[in-house]
């Protein structure tokens, strides 16, 4: 069931758009800001409410990388792996991060508290590599300041 | 120097208030917009010979005037915030920074074509330019430059703002707006142009960030004025950026024309110590390589295109004497193979295909026989093979670079390894 404050969300959306079908992005990240990812029985709430078939909404969810389908952590770590960032040390900085956490791409650590994904460039090219946790960006990182930037998320 | 779009900005990188942005003549621009026709402003916009700081370097003026003006409403004005071409990180200066500028300039494009339905599509990384955003908008609601019957001139505007949920291709017009629809990333067949028949099939401009801040200080100042602001042919200032291992990477608002020399020597401080000058991407992932014997060319459309290259975005991302330009062409192809949308199979198979040939290459198991295979897939997935632009965008870096950096690409197949180190040494 969708809750009151998810069904307020995706009404503001609806309302924006001349038909409802066109506020179907909306609703997904609305729903995925209360529930952290879509999993197939809030696809089928939300395309229950939109008036989609879940195949269709599946088809746009699964098309943009981050609508989660899958569960994610508390904490989802994005590590741009685009080219200034490439040039700047992003692959060393993606072994460190592996080897702290002890998950690679696409996992979670067992406790639940982080999911590490690559994400293409955060635009933010004058100061790589750059990685952003949860909604926070952190840019120029050096190797010794990770801990300090992983210690702020239980 | 005049630099229009960023002389206001603060020095603590904060975004300029509504009352801030008036006091530096905020909104004077469209006080004079709605007491003029729309053909008036779209022709001095023509005159003035803005063109596109988007990439693809088309003349705003032009593009506005395929919008019919007769049509019904809703007609719609869109804001491309979606920054995501790689090396790109102009936009978000003006968004972070100087909403107004942007908010201004969507009002006098939409007053242009008589659009009455504004959206700011803005890339989801960029949330400190959300919230910016919104709060803008609101202030501009309750000061009267948008709603209903703007500053006394009978003339509507609304404006949404959307953020993304990831994908380079909602940067290609089109797509936008079929993922402003709801629906997946795809580009349109065109004819019909979203001029015509865009967003919700009504008539639809899409522009750029930089394009849009440009249009509040050509009305405060004319054509002329706007002309003369450019070393070269093509007019205005241009915000250029440089990233890559030079000592003082960044952005920074100067006359269109300068050279590349000048960006990277000048602005961003030189290559950093014991490291030379290799090549560079002058406006991000998807243009050719631009080398040594390039560095004096003039940084606008036409210097760059003569060069063999393109303009694009005009943030510049450099390369160096000690990173490799196979793992350097390896990495764009891998954004651009998971980038491609999967709609047309030169594309969604091709770009895979070039990423493994290239890590076979850059592992050592490259076989000689392999760059003339890379080398025909240039062609086979250039200009009119594919749906969109981006397969030919992707193939720019890569065509160059084995024209370029050829020596190192038969270096890694014959010696069957990569030499130079494998995972960059940096400050880092």
């Amino acid at each position: 069931m969708l809750s009151t404050e998810e069904i307020k969300g995706i009404e503001e959306a609806i309302g924006v758009v001349p038909y409802k079908k066109a506020a179907c992005i909306e609703a997904l990240k609305v729903v995925q800001q209360h529930r952290k990812w879509i999993s197939d029985e809030s696809l089928k709430e939300v395309a229950g409410y939109m008036e989609m078939s879940a195949e269709e909404l599946d088809s746009v969810a699964t098309f943009y990388n981050l609508i989660f389908r899958q569960p994610v952590g508390r904490h989802v770590i994005l590590v741009c792996d685009s080219i200034s960032c490439w040039v700047m040390g992003q692959e060393k900085l993606k072994e460190k991060l592996n080897e702290r956490l002890q998950i690679d791409y696409g996992q979670t650590t067992k406790d639940g508290r982080f999911t590490l994904l690559p994400n293409p460039c955060l635009g933010t090219c004058d100061c790589a590599p750059a990685i952003m946790v949860g909604n926070d960006l952190y840019r120029n990182i050096k190797m010794d300041g990770l801990d300090e930037i992983l210690n702020k998320y239980e | 120097m005049e630099r229009p779009l960023t002389q206001h900005l603060r020095k603590d990188n904060k975004p300029l208030s509504l009352k801030e942005y008036e006091q530096v003549g905020g909104y004077q621009a469209l006080r004079k917009v709605v007491k003029m026709s729309p053909q008036e402003v779209q022709a001095l916009v023509k005159d003035s010979n803005l063109k596109g700081r988007g990439g693809a370097g088309f003349s705003t003026g032009l593009k506005w005037s395929f919008v019919p003006m007769n049509a019904p409403k809703p007609k719609y004005l869109v804001a491309n915030a979606d920054e995501m071409e790689p090396g790109t990180f102009k936009d978000r200066i003006l968004l972070e920074q100087t909403p107004h500028q942007l908010i201004e300039g969507m009002i006098i494009a939409a007053f242009a074509i008589q659009a009455d339905q504004s959206f700011v599509f803005l890339r989801w990384a960029y949330k400190t330019a959300a919230q910016t955003i919104l709060q803008a908008i609101h202030e501009a609601e309750a000061a009267g430059y948008l709603g209903k019957n703007i500053l006394g001139s009978g003339f509507d505007l609304h404006m949404h703002l959307h953020t993304g949920v990831g994908r380079y291709m909602c940067g290609e017009e089109t797509a936008l707006l079929n993922s402003l629809e709801g629906k997946r990333a795809t580009p349109r067949a065109k004819p019909p142009f979203p001029q015509v028949s865009g967003l919700f099939g009504r008539p639809t401009i899409v522009n750029n960030v930089e394009t849009l801040c440009c249009l509040p200080h050509i009305v405060s100042h004319g054509a002329e004025w706007f002309k003369k602001l450019s070393l070269t042919q093509d007019a205005g200032t241009k915000i250029y950026g440089v990233s890559g291992k030079v000592k003082k990477p960044g952005a920074w608002e100067l006359p269109m024309g300068v050279t590349l020399r000048e960006l990277i020597e000048e602005h961003a401080g030189g290559m950093q110590d014991g490291l030379k000058f290799r090549g560079a991407l002058p406006g991000g992932a998807s243009t050719d390589f631009l080398v040594e014997e390039h560095l004096d060319v003039k940084m606008d459309f036409a210097g760059v295109a003569a060069a063999g290259s393109r303009l694009g975005t005009g943030t510049v991302v450099v390369l160096d004497d000690k990173t490799c330009p196979v793992g350097f062409v390896k990495n764009l192809e891998h954004f651009f193979a998971q980038e491609s949308c999967g709609f047309c199979t030169p594309c969604r198979e091709g770009l895979p295909w070039i990423e493994k040939i290239l890590d076979s290459i850059d592992n050592g198991d490259g076989r000689p026989e392999d760059l003339k295979l890379l080398e025909a897939h240039t062609k086979l997935l250039g200009p009119g093979n594919t749906f969109c632009a981006l397969a030919p965008g992707a193939m720019e870096p890569l065509q160059s670079a084995l024209k370029y950096f050829r020596e190192d690409f038969e270096k890694h197949i014959n010696e069957k390894q990569c030499t130079y180190s494998k995972i960059m040494s940096t400050a880092v």
